[in-house]
């Protein structure tokens, strides 16, 4: 039985975690003392070694992102957080940066040393006002300390609403003043990144978990997780579940772990399908609560850990709903800039739609699969790509679902059965 | 409306933010709606020349992005949350509830120009599900009933207060200028998390 | 010369090894080698976006294949690199028509209304890459049909595929970016600001290069049929920029003009004015015959051999001079420069027909004849000066040009004039404020080096001292000078000897050896060896009885600065006129002979550089004849023919003229004259055409002059406040002459200075005012 191990939660308790105070009182700030004195260099190698790879979906070594960043070129150098924390399921970084935004800010002052910058920049989602008034609070009581303004600055730049902003190219597009639409790599950021300059973009757990492995070390870091996942992370547990939250654990634990601990499916009902990572990552089904639920693992199973955004859906909701929901979202976030996202989703959705009111053919699925494998790998970025992902791996395990639609002319669920206030009574 | 030589000053502060100016137009825009509450043409003129840049390239910018509205909003912007897991947990019905009660659409505005309505995508506050968001402010774990309470509230003047969020709803305009990057005070205010953010921690006290 | 060393690179493209520039991407790697990957987006004059991906193609490198494949518009090529496209990857070509069927999804099926269809890249690429039908059963997205985003250009946003050439061209090639992408997803589309149409000078190349029917221009909408068209190699009239253009005539008619592809020249744009403004050729008003005026003094048709006859008496019976306009083609010119000195006898002609000064005509006669700066020099310069010249009005590919080197490598460029442009701003400039006519001062201020390039404009002639400044400059710095006229004509005019002081081939006309070498190719015994006279003599010497006859050929009396003058002139001479349409000279000219317009005949223009633009007939049934075949006409009816009886031998003549190696003409210097005094609502006036303005060869097209920048009168903020005038407020400029009431304008100028364009409706200086720069002008809140 995996335990859970709260580190950047570790103190979310306390009324005033938020403030200066809060975080002071459990040895914040100290961290970024510590790495001010070493070598930048052995900074990244402490972060290597410790085997931190990005919390924001793709587990990319952050160690290694920041060793890509050239040194002694004389160029500004950025670091940009990526706090655009949209992905449908994601939600661990808001209440991350609501409970404790200067974890995020002492990683922000480490990650910046690292890399020989003077400027980080936390790129935040427009829609959450009371995050950016806690974010926007604790930089200036960070200046205010003398934490910041002593060889790094903090800029906070919210957004305003384009789930394509949290594309790292399309981040960078957008805090310079640009429609955030992604940018052709190469040049990749660690070259040419904000401003044309080399740049780092991280996410803000992963930033955020830095502080912790310079005042434990990165073998402190190593002994949690599996081989190649190491360290605690936020795994975030929504949908038709007795007790939604946070939770974290060391990578690798099961969604079967996590749901005991939560109370389980909501009484009388069972788990249908979940995702492991957000919208954009295939579907899973009670075939793999087992599922070790790191990098590695998730991936040998088909689909990808990205957010650790576990979304549970019972057997009271029907999934063709749920996928074409997801697709209208990808159809009214896609940036417009390529074809295939762009038209593409226009004409998923309304294959979709069809196909939740029972109108059209079984051809209509083989057509909905080409037309995905024309959008896969065809599009400018990820986000063409995370479009159908849904929609394969729905009709992968739920093809007589989409098949039901059909010969009964139209949805066989009823939608006030999986709300949550018919629910208690079900 | 004419923009003050104060508004100026703050809009010359925000582009002071960063190394360079263009990076400022969205703040700035926030800004135009913390004073309009929509992006007027002569926010966008005025931003226009503050950047050196056209006003073409300015609009370009604020109809990407679906914070910025072409058209005004109530003084409570009313978000339900209908991506899949809100919608199907609640969200839907909500929606179509406030719709009913409200008697207007997506998109929209009541006569009294308190209360406009969007159907919104996830908030990022799916362990709270079903959401609804006011000036996006978190209202959590909404019933049907509970959001028709809360746009009355609005409507009555009397606006519930968040549920993780300062202790009083502020206005459109005025939550538009936090998102202009201005601190207005309330970010004490509040709870530090809600329940299900520190259920994990909760847990691993009790031992898991 | 030096080489430039590139490096090559070999790939393998379909099976096909190809060699090419590192640096080269692949898609047009494979069209090295006739291979034709389906495209949009990708432009060879655009950075590389990646946005349509039609281009998708499979790409290995050193075995390593691409997980998927990849946008071939913007890979470069790399060694050990294997392209498969659609010929031999199924992939690829699954890829591609996926994406052809998905970019179909939203177009509308109006191609047989549609303007582009027949020329449609859309429309090929289906065909080449696409299904027989489109699986698609939904509903297409839809938009008003076309919205005018100027008064010219119209978008159709339901045809539009997003590609972005034309918001690319705008902000990388023009800086113009008053079109953009706008919304999301989609609902994205192209786009101007509601309060700010797309207005720049460039437009025009964004209909061009749109690869669907999205953008159309209001001048060729449902005009015609691509296949109904009967295409011609041309070259524009209009600037001395030089532009390769293409004529699209049907039924005698010019329908359409398109920038031609010169990567020399004009790269693959043009202007508005030269893609749009050839309405005034088909003007209801061209001359179709000949005419005489009759002893009560009134015109009456005429048939050729009475015209040509009195035509020949009058000018034979007195002395005579020629006024020829800067808009003739080179062999008209030299038509012209051959009829001065061997029908008429006399040095007495001048191409200027515009404000010049002596100090200018030896300046060209010594710098500018037979030089051979080009826009190679503007790619290669440390620097570019800009003196009396604003590119972006007066000549604007070399603006285009200018910009491109701006934007690639921060090309440092200096303005020196009274009032800051958007060009200027455009390009970041140096921007020296000087008064009006303190011009000299600041060049001789400038350091510049022999990799620097000084661009000057004719308005420097307007400035006393200016030429002779810049010609010091250029000496003591090495910097290579460029002149750059407005007209088309004027420097194959110079380089034709239409004026006093040259011969043909920059020959001094007061250098023996020179005479003799134009006297044997003319076979004539001599030829006249004074310098002759400039426009304003000549004029002057036939208001003073030194002059009885005129031989007139497209010139505005009202360019110069003394137009009451010259119409006084015209009045009082005996005037051939050879001209397309009605204007002033003819109306007061004794004999009339219609020539040809440019569409109309073959011929070249020498643009800036010197490079020949020669062009072909476009309009092939047309009954009208050169100015050269006329002159020769006359000549032979005087007695002393040209035999240049065709254009052909215009060209062959010419050729035989060889290089001067001679001494060349010498500077009298001039220095800038002193400032005067202003008194508090006194100002002096500066001006320049604007590049769409109420010139003659605008007339015509309503739909391009709606286009044209407002008029305006500009004063600096510093006179603005002491006046009390804000911006929109009416000045009123006056002189003896005249005045305009225009609205004022609050800008970077100098404060002795007001600036109005000197050619825009309800701004005409030359005839409201009679100055247009320097002068003292009255400068008051109306």
């Amino acid at each position: 039985m995996t335990k859970l191990a709260p580190v950047l939660s570790a103190h979310w308790d306390e009324k005033d975690s938020f403030t200066l105070a809060g975080y002071k009182r459990h040895g914040g700030y100290t961290a970024s003392v510590k790495a001010l004195a070493m070598d930048p260099d052995a900074v990244i190698q402490l972060v290597k070694d410790s085997g931190l790879r990005g919390r924001g979906g793709a587990g990319f070594p952050t160690g290694m992102k920041w060793g890509f960043i050239p040194q002694g070129d004389n160029k500004d150098h950025y670091l940009v957080v990526n706090a655009d924390e949209s992905e449908p399921g994601t939600c661990k970084d808001t209440p991350l940066l609501m409970a404790n935004p200067h974890v995020l800010i002492e990683g922000c002052i480490i990650a910046c040393h690292a890399i020989r910058a003077k400027h980080a920049f936390i790129y935040i989602r427009g829609e959450v006002t009371h995050v950016v008034r806690r974010v926007n609070q604790a930089i200036e009581d960070a200046y205010a300390a003398g934490i910041l303004g002593n060889g790094v600055d903090v800029v906070l730049h919210i957004g305003a609403g384009a789930y394509i902003c949290g594309e790292e190219t399309a981040l960078l597009d957008s805090l310079e003043g640009f429609r955030g639409q992604p940018r052709l790599r190469p040049p990749f950021p660690a070259i040419a990144g904000l401003y044309a300059r080399p740049t780092v973009v991280n996410n803000v757990e992963s930033i955020a978990s830095v502080p912790a492995i310079v005042n434990n070390g990165a073998d402190w870091y190593q002994s949690m997780g599996t081989e190649k996942s190491k360290g605690t992370t936020l795994y975030s547990l929504s949908g038709h579940v007795v007790n939604p939250g946070q939770f974290e654990a060391p990578l690798g634990i099961t969604l079967r772990e996590i749901l005991d601990m939560a109370g389980g499916v909501r009484p009388g009902h069972t788990l249908k399908f979940w995702t492991p990572g957000g919208s954009s990552t295939p579907l899973f089904t009670d075939a793999h609560l087992d599922v070790p639920l790191d990098y590695e693992g998730v991936a040998a199973a088909g689909s990808m850990l990205g957010t650790k955004a576990l979304q549970i859906f019972d057997e009271t909701t029907c999934v063709v709903r749920a996928v074409l929901r997801w697709t209208e979202f990808y159809k009214h976030e896609s940036c417009g800039k390529c074809t295939p996202c762009r038209e593409g989703t226009w004409w998923l959705v309304q294959i979709l739609r069809d196909l939740e009111a029972g109108k059209g053919t079984e051809a209509d699925l083989a057509k909905l699969l080409d037309l995905c494998d024309n959008i896969m790998g065809r599009s400018f970025c990820a986000l063409g790509d995370g479009a159908t992902s849904p929609i394969t791996s729905s009709i992968k395990y739920f093809r007589d679902e989409y098949i039901a639609h059909l010969t009964q002319g139209g949805c066989p669920f009823d939608p006030v059965a999986s709300t949550l206030f018919a629910g208690a009574g079900a | 409306m004419a923009y003050s030589d104060q508004d100026l000053q703050i809009m010359d502060s925000i582009i002071k933010r960063y190394p360079r100016p263009r990076s400022a137009i969205m703040p700035l825009l926030h800004y135009v709606q913390s004073k309009a509450g929509y992006v007027t043409n002569e926010g966008i003129e005025v931003i226009a020349k503050l950047l050196q840049l056209e006003a073409a390239e300015v609009t370009a910018v604020s109809t990407f992005y679906t914070q910025y509205k072409p058209t005004p909003v109530g003084e409570y912007h009313v978000g339900v949350c209908t991506n899949t897991l809100c919608a199907v947990m609640g969200g839907d019905a909500i929606f179509d509830s406030l719709k009913d009660h409200l008697g207007i659409g997506n998109d929209e505005v009541t006569a009294d120009g308190k209360v406009s309505l969007e159907h919104i995508e996830c908030n990022a506050a799916c362990d709270y599900a079903p959401v609804v968001m006011a000036n996006w402010e978190f209202y959590d774990n909404q019933t049907v009933q509970s959001a028709k309470d809360l746009v009355d509230s609005m409507r009555a003047g009397n606006p519930k207060p968040p549920t993780r969020g300062p202790n009083k709803l502020v206005t459109w305009k005025e939550a538009s200028a936090v998102l202009a990057g201005l601190n207005d005070g309330l970010a004490n205010e509040g709870v530090q998390a809600g329940e299900p953010t520190l259920l994990g921690l909760k847990l691993s006290k009790e031992g898991k | 010369m030096t080489t430039e060393v590139v490096d090559m690179i070999t790939v393998v493209i379909d099976g096909f090894e190809v060699t090419v520039p590192k640096g080269t991407l692949v898609i047009r790697a494979a069209e090295q080698l006739g291979i034709q990957i389906p495209r949009f987006c990708d432009h060879p004059l655009l950075d590389p976006v990646g946005a349509c991906r039609q281009c998708l193609v499979d790409i290995e490198i050193n075995g390593r294949a691409f997980p998927k494949p990849q946008a071939s518009c913007t890979i470069p090529v790399e060694t050990g690199m294997i392209v498969k496209t659609q010929l031999t990857s199924t992939v690829a070509e699954k890829a591609q028509r996926g994406v052809m069927e998905l970019l179909l999804v939203n177009h509308p099926l109006d191609c047989p209304v549609c303007d582009k269809g027949g020329e449609c890249p859309l429309q090929n690429q289906a065909m080449s890459t696409g299904e027989g039908s489109s699986r698609f059963e939904g509903v297409k997205r839809t938009f008003e049909k076309p919205i005018n985003i100027s008064s010219q250009v119209l978008l159709d946003r339901e045809r539009c595929v997003l590609c972005a050439r034309c918001t690319r061209f705008s902000e990388q090639i023009a800086s113009d970016p008053f079109i953009t992408l706008n919304e999301r997803g989609a609902l994205q589309q192209v786009g101007i600001y509601e309060n700010k149409p797309f207005e720049s000078y460039f437009s025009g190349n964004t209909v061009q290069i749109c690869p669907v029917g999205a953008l159309t221009s209001a001048a060729y909408r449902f005009r015609a049929r691509p296949f109904d068209l009967v295409s011609t190699p041309s070259a524009c009239e209009h600037c001395a920029s030089g532009c390769d253009m293409r004529t699209d005539v049907r039924r005698g008619k010019t329908l359409r003009r398109l920038a031609g592809d010169d990567a020399s020249v004009n790269e693959e744009w043009n202007c508005d004015k030269g893609r749009w403004a050839f309405k005034y050729i088909t003007a209801v008003d061209r001359l179709k015959v000949p005419q005489i005026r009759n002893s009560d003094g009134v015109l009456e048709d005429a048939s050729w051999p009475e015209a040509l006859a009195v035509a020949a008496a009058g000018l034979k019976a007195t002395q005579s001079a020629v006024l020829v306009g800067g808009r003739t083609t080179y062999e008209d010119a030299y038509g012209y420069s051959k009829f001065a000195r061997v029908a008429l006898g006399t040095n007495d002609i001048d191409f200027r027909s515009r404000v010049s000064s002596d100090e200018e005509r030896e300046f060209l006669a010594a710098r500018v004849v037979g030089s051979s700066t080009t826009y190679r020099d503007i790619d290669k310069a440390d620097q570019v000066l800009l003196v009396g010249f604003e590119p972006e009005e007066e000549s604007p590919i070399v603006f285009l040009r200018i910009n491109k080197q701006f934007r690639k490598r921060a090309l440092k460029v200096v303005s020196i004039g009274s009032k800051e442009s958007i060009a200027v701003d455009k390009l970041k400039a140096h921007f020296v404020k000087v008064a009006p006519g303190q011009e000299a001062v600041a060049i001789a201020a400038q350091s510049l080096t022999s990799k620097s390039v000084i661009l000057v404009g004719e308005r420097a002639s307007e400035s006393a001292g200016a030429l002779t400044a810049v010609a010091a400059l250029a000496d003591s710095t090495g910097a290579k000078i460029a002149w750059i006229p407005r007209r088309a004509g004027e420097r194959g005019a110079l380089e034709a000897g239409a004026i006093g002081n040259l011969l043909p081939g920059g020959r001094p006309v007061t250098d023996a050896a020179a005479r003799v070498d134009i006297a044997a190719l003319w076979n004539t015994t001599s030829l006249p060896a004074e310098i002759g006279r400039n426009t304003s003599q000549i004029i002057d010497a036939v208001n003073a009885g030194h002059i009885g006859a005129l031989i007139v050929g497209g010139v505005d009396p009202l360019d110069a600065d003394n137009s009451a003058a010259t119409l006084a002139a015209l009045e009082k001479a005996f005037v051939v006129s050879l001209e397309i349409a009605p204007s002033a000279v003819t109306e007061r000219a004794n004999v009339i002979l219609p020539v040809a317009a440019v569409t109309e005949k073959s011929g070249s223009f020498l643009n800036w550089e010197g490079r020949p633009r020669s062009f072909d007939v476009a309009v092939s049934d047309s009954l009208n004849r050169s100015d050269l075949r006329i002159l020769s006409m006359i000549a032979e009816e005087i007695g002393n023919p040209l035999n240049l009886g065709t254009v052909t031998a215009a060209i062959k003549e010419i050729a035989s003229i060889g290089k001067w190696e001679g001494a060349r003409v010498s500077i009298n210097s001039v220095s800038a004259s002193a400032q005067p005094a202003l008194k508090a609502d006194q100002a002096l006036i500066t001006s320049w055409r604007r590049l769409l303005d109420v010139g003659t060869l605008q007339q015509g097209e309503e739909n391009l002059a709606g286009t044209a920048r407002c008029t305006v009168a500009v004063i600096s903020p510093k006179r603005a406040q002491t006046m009390g005038v804000v911006d929109g407020d009416q000045l009123k400029i006056s002189t003896q002459q005249g005045s305009v009431t225009l609205s004022a304008l609050v800008e970077n100028i100098h404060d002795d200075a007001v600036w109005a364009p000197r050619n825009s409706r309800g701004s005409q200086l030359l005839t409201n005012l009679g100055v247009v720069h320097g002068a003292v002008v009255t400068v008051v809140k109306a």
